[in-house]
């Protein structure tokens, strides 16, 4: 177990190395002068040429590719274009936390509930309650998160005004209060991901349900409920794991629209400021944090497939 | 519908006292509300210590009483009337909380696939001590009773295998683990479904040993399930022939099979190429017709359509239970008329073999590089065939059959060093490097049709497509040939406008077999033809393969573990182990003289439906790895002959035994006819490592 940790977590660094270069291209590709745009539209020429200098933006591209890998390794991104004297990793962190809050929050309404809805559709295959809970969850999973939101805001937070509409979160407020004011940006994840990973728990619980080794256990004279929790659920909920893993990643740093709509300051929204500023350091190192959990959320996953499923661990050792 | 009560039946003794009693049981599985009969009034019961057979083709309603007797039907089943009973309790009636006491100590169950039946995901260990643990042990008492329970179904190393996972065991070892849950509970009634199915003769045939003196032991009543009769018979004291979801026939095992009573039961038995009978000597009975579809209203005989002695009797009138012997009974109206029907007449056709090799193997070897070692597949193979010749490949699996046939194919290629020639002339090792003469020269037909056949074509389309590809022959010729090729392989016009999933398993292979030969192909490599089929279409297959090859003087390599059908059909046998031909020679001589100690065993483990008792001989251990070959001889690990000091260092050459018999093994002629004797150590199941 601990070598395919290793060795996946080697395959990781090469992706994520791989990936640093990918960004650092993207970002030369963008029609703009940083120097000329932190100078100022009357900042002199020297001036420019001094910052070219001191930001080594005309130096080789591998120079300033190998800077870049010192940076992520050091954690230091150096100073913000578009915010002279903010360090880039205190922009950063605050998002980050931010981000994560709401991601977590939303995986802790999400996954019990789906998981549950799924393996409950499969066992009651083909019955009116199955298809409600897939249906339910077709309906609800096509609908845009960004939409959704509007949706809870505008009913919920406005009319109503049951829970807070944006997420002014006042400082130092109990983590009650925190989670109230997450809870409908939160929901809104919650409708888009509730149908898709309980579609994937219904599938993958049908299966281990047909499997053989389901009757053998049936034959053994277990209840229903020791067959599902011992011999069913370690095989059926592995494509849940791998989902939940990727999806985990994607959600940090792809919630623009519901940042926007909640006026909420994650990771999302400081990128696509960063974008269109633009404001290289910004950009880089806040793709690279997304870049970093969706690696770590994939290995994680990964890890705990190869937990609960020997054929994979062993797969990777031998070869 | 009128039930007779079974006179035969009724003999059995008083049901409350049997293991299982099966009474009248009638099972319909609902498909969008229509129910469709499976079971037709099915009766039979079961003695505590007896072992009952049911026999039949795929369909008849087999597996469904077994599963059955344990009330593990799908949501669609429903009982439409009858009971069973197990120690005169109907556990059709049972309680949920009484039908998982009852599966936990009274019945349980061995399944055809047992890597299937094992949780991937837990280790054996855990999954054998879970079996006592549902009897009320604690967890290391659990685990303590199920290395026991490894040690007594003759596991060599318990300890080992109950911290493996499933898939680090071979099948044979996963079946002796599913037989050593199945005792867990000191069951009464064990059901066998199919148990050896899908294992290799050899390893079967370890099962099986290994079933009956678990039976002498515990004294548990049987229900074997199995579509090989051979297998019945050397187990069973009593069958049950199964037709259509009834059963038809019922005796002790020896007499039904000697003396069937009933058309279906005589049907199945003449399908089956056995006592030695060739494809010289006469063709096989083929049973006309198919089984009907589940569900099919049958209100008179279930068999009346296909039978030849059906008159309007036998279509207006259920035919009564008709008692013909001690314990044995047939369900037909014509018992009288048996002799009637008669096997196919003596043709001693003789087939026109060449002399010289169509294809030519020089020293072919073949190995894949797998994980930074080599593993030699094919070791140096030396083979030839002649025009219009059947040459019968057979080994257990992993012996590189298939390797040999890709090989042949240009699937993969060989070593640097060896040759393949057609008709003399050296062919490209790549398939996609070959002439088109050679591409059509070699041809194949699959053990499986249904995933050789493209789904989305029609039958005429499959089959010009490979006509026009391989031969010049295009337009409306090439539809002429269609039909002339439909034609030879006695499919009717009709079935040239089907798709694949319109037709039957055995008009599928005929599909495929015409597909093989719209090339005029000078060699067919057939892989397991029909091992998916059932007996009665199989015998239809190799009529039609011996028929083809008369008239075409195409030549076979023919790939088969039916030791039966390669007797039948092949005209030169070779037998592979390890990637290396161990012997070769013609099919009467290999069935007449002394066989390399590998034949010997393999010959050994198959069991007869004629009931010609053998001493088989284990073959040690598993198949070793072709990674890590042993040293010298190749066999010497399992071998019961083997010389110490010498097979393990020098591999021994080819020796010709008799003009055409060659063996590669030390052994003389007078050391290999010596009688073995079996040690109780070889009858242990050990790790492959």
């Amino acid at each position: 177990m601990l070598r395919y940790v290793l060795r996946r977590l080697a395959l990781s660094l090469i992706t994520l190395l791989i990936l640093i270069a990918v960004i650092f291209l993207l970002t030369r590709v963008f029609p703009s002068d940083p120097a000329r745009q932190l100078a100022g539209p009357f900042g002199s020429q020297e001036r420019v040429d001094q910052l070219n200098a001191d930001l080594g933006l005309k130096d080789p591209m591998i120079t300033q590719f190998g800077r870049l890998l010192r940076d992520v390794v050091t954690l230091d991104f150096g100073e913000s274009y578009s915010q002279p004297g903010e360090r880039v990793l205190d922009l950063i962190r605050p998002r980050l936390w931010n981000s994560a809050k709401l991601v977590l929050f939303a995986l802790v309404l999400t996954l019990p509930i789906s998981i549950v809805g799924g393996i409950v559709a499969a066992r009651k295959k083909d019955t009116l309650l199955d298809r409600t809970i897939v249906n339910i969850g077709l309906a609800s999973s096509s609908i845009p998160e960004f939409v959704s939101g509007v949706l809870l805001q505008y009913v919920i937070g406005v009319r109503l005004g049951w829970l807070p509409a944006v997420t002014n979160i006042p400082e130092g407020s109990s983590i009650i209060t925190e989670l109230r004011y997450l809870l409908l940006p939160a929901l809104a994840i919650v409708f888009v991901y509730f149908g898709y990973i309980a579609r994937i728990t219904r599938a993958g619980t049908i299966t281990a349900l047909d499997a053989d080794y389901t009757r053998t256990a049936f034959m053994k004279g277990l209840s229903t409920r020791s067959v599902v929790r011992k011999h069913v659920l370690r095989n059926s909920l592995q494509p849940t794991v791998a989902v939940t893993g990727t999806q985990i990643g994607y959600l940090f740093g792809g919630l623009v629209g519901l940042e926007v709509v909640f006026n909420y300051p994650g990771l999302g929204l400081l990128i696509l400021n960063a974008a269109t500023a633009p404001d290289f350091p910004l950009l880089q190192a806040g793709v690279i944090t997304v870049a970093i959990i969706f690696m770590l959320c994939t290995l994680g996953a990964d890890i705990l497939i190869a937990y609960m499923n020997p054929r994979a661990r062993m797969n990777i050792k031998e070869s | 519908m009128t039930v007779t009560e079974p006179a035969g039946i009724a003999d059995r003794g008083d049901p409350t006292t049997a293991a299982l009693a099966v009474q009248n049981l009638e099972l319909a599985y609902e498909v969008r509300g229509v129910p469709r009969e499976v079971l037709r009034d099915v009766t039979f019961q079961i003695r505590p210590g007896e072992a009952f057979g049911l026999v039949g083709e795929s369909g008849c309603g087999k597996s469904t009483t077994a599963y059955a007797a344990l009330r593990y039907l799908p949501d669609n089943a429903v009982v439409q009337g009858g009971a069973v009973l197990a120690n005169g309790v109907d556990i059709l009636k049972m309680s949920t909380g009484e039908l998982r006491d009852f599966r936990s100590s009274q019945a349980s169950m061995v399944y055809q696939d047992p890597v299937q039946a094992m949780n991937p995901a837990l280790k054996i260990g855990r999954q054998v001590a879970e079996c006592y643990q549902i009897l009320g042990q604690s967890k290391s008492e659990a685990m303590e009773s199920a290395g026991d329970a490894l040690r007594r179904v003759k596991i060599a190393d318990p300890v080992r295998v109950l911290d493996r996972y499933p898939h680090q065991l071979s099948g044979g070892m996963l079946q002796r683990v599913v037989i050593a849950m199945a005792l867990s509970g000191d069951p009464k009634l064990l059901v066998l479904d199919e148990p050896t199915t899908g294992l290799d003769a050899t390893v079967e045939a370890e099962v099986l040993d290994l079933v009956r003196d678990l039976r002498e032991e515990t004294n548990a009543a049987i229900l074997l399930i199995a579509h090989n009769l051979g297998v019945i018979r050397s187990m069973c004291d009593r069958v049950g022939v199964m037709y259509a979801g009834r059963i038809v026939e019922e005796g002790n095992a020896q007499v039904v099979f000697d003396n069937p009573e009933h058309p279906y039961t005589k049907g199945l038995l003449n399908a089956i190429p056995r006592s030695g009978v060739r494809k010289t000597d006469r063709a096989l009975f083929t049973i006309p017709g198919n089984l009907p579809l589940i569900g099919t209203p049958l209100p008179t005989c279930v068999y009346v359509d296909r039978c030849p002695l059906a008159d309007d009797l036998c279509r207006t009138e259920v035919p009564p239970v008709v008692p013909v012997g001690d314990g044995h009974w047939s369900r037909c109206h014509h018992i009288d008329r048996m002799a009637q029907i008669v096997e196919p007449d003596a043709q001693i056709t003789e087939y026109d073999i060449g002399t010289d090799n169509v294809i030519q193997l020089n020293g072919v070897s073949k190995t894949f590089r797998q994980r930074g070692h080599d593993v030699p597949a094919l070791v140096s193979v030396d083979l030839g065939f002649h025009e219009g010749e059947t040459l019968g490949l057979v080994g257990e699996s992993g012996s590189g059959k298939s390797t040999l046939a890709k090989t042949l194919l240009g699937i993969h290629s060989p070593d640097s060093g060896g040759t393949i020639t057609l008709r003399g002339r050296e062919m490209q090792s790549k398939a996609t490097d070959r002439i088109a003469e050679s591409t059509r020269a070699i041809s194949m037909v699959f053990q499986n049709p249904d995933s050789a056949l493209n789904r989305m074509w029609t039958v005429r389309r499959i089959l010009k497509r490979t006509l026009t590809k391989l031969t010049d022959v295009q337009g409306a010729e090439a539809d002429r040939r269609v039909e002339e090729l439909a034609e030879a392989m006695r499919l009717s016009p009709r079935h040239l406008d089907m798709r694949p999933r319109q037709l039957s398993g055995g008009l599928k292979q005929r599909v495929a077999i015409a597909r093989a030969f719209a090339g005029n192909p000078d060699v067919v490599v057939c892989d397991e033809p029909t091992s998916a089929l059932d007996v009665s279409v199989q015998a239809a297959i190799l009529n039609l393969l011996a028929n083809l090859q008369n008239d075409e003087r195409t030549s076979y390599l023919f790939i088969t573990h039916d030791i039966g059908v390669v007797r039948y059909l092949a005209d030169r046998i070779a037998v592979m182990y390890l990637g290396r031909i161990m012997e070769i020679g013609s099919t009467d001589v290999m069935f007449s003289e002394v066989n390399h100690p590998y034949t010997e065993a393999l010959l050994s483990a198959v069991p007869s439906v004629d009931g010609e008792a053998e001493n088989r001989i284990p073959l040690t251990g598993e198949i070793p790895s072709p990674a890590n070959p042993p040293s010298g001889c190749v066999f010497h690990t399992r071998c019961h002959r083997v010389i110490e000091g010498l097979c393990e260092v020098t591999e021994p050459a080819m020796q010709e035994l008799s003009p055409g018999h060659r063996i590669k093994c030390h052994l003389t002629v007078e050391q290999l006819s010596v009688p073995v004797e079996i040690t109780e150590a070889a009858t242990l199941a050990t790790l492959a490592d």
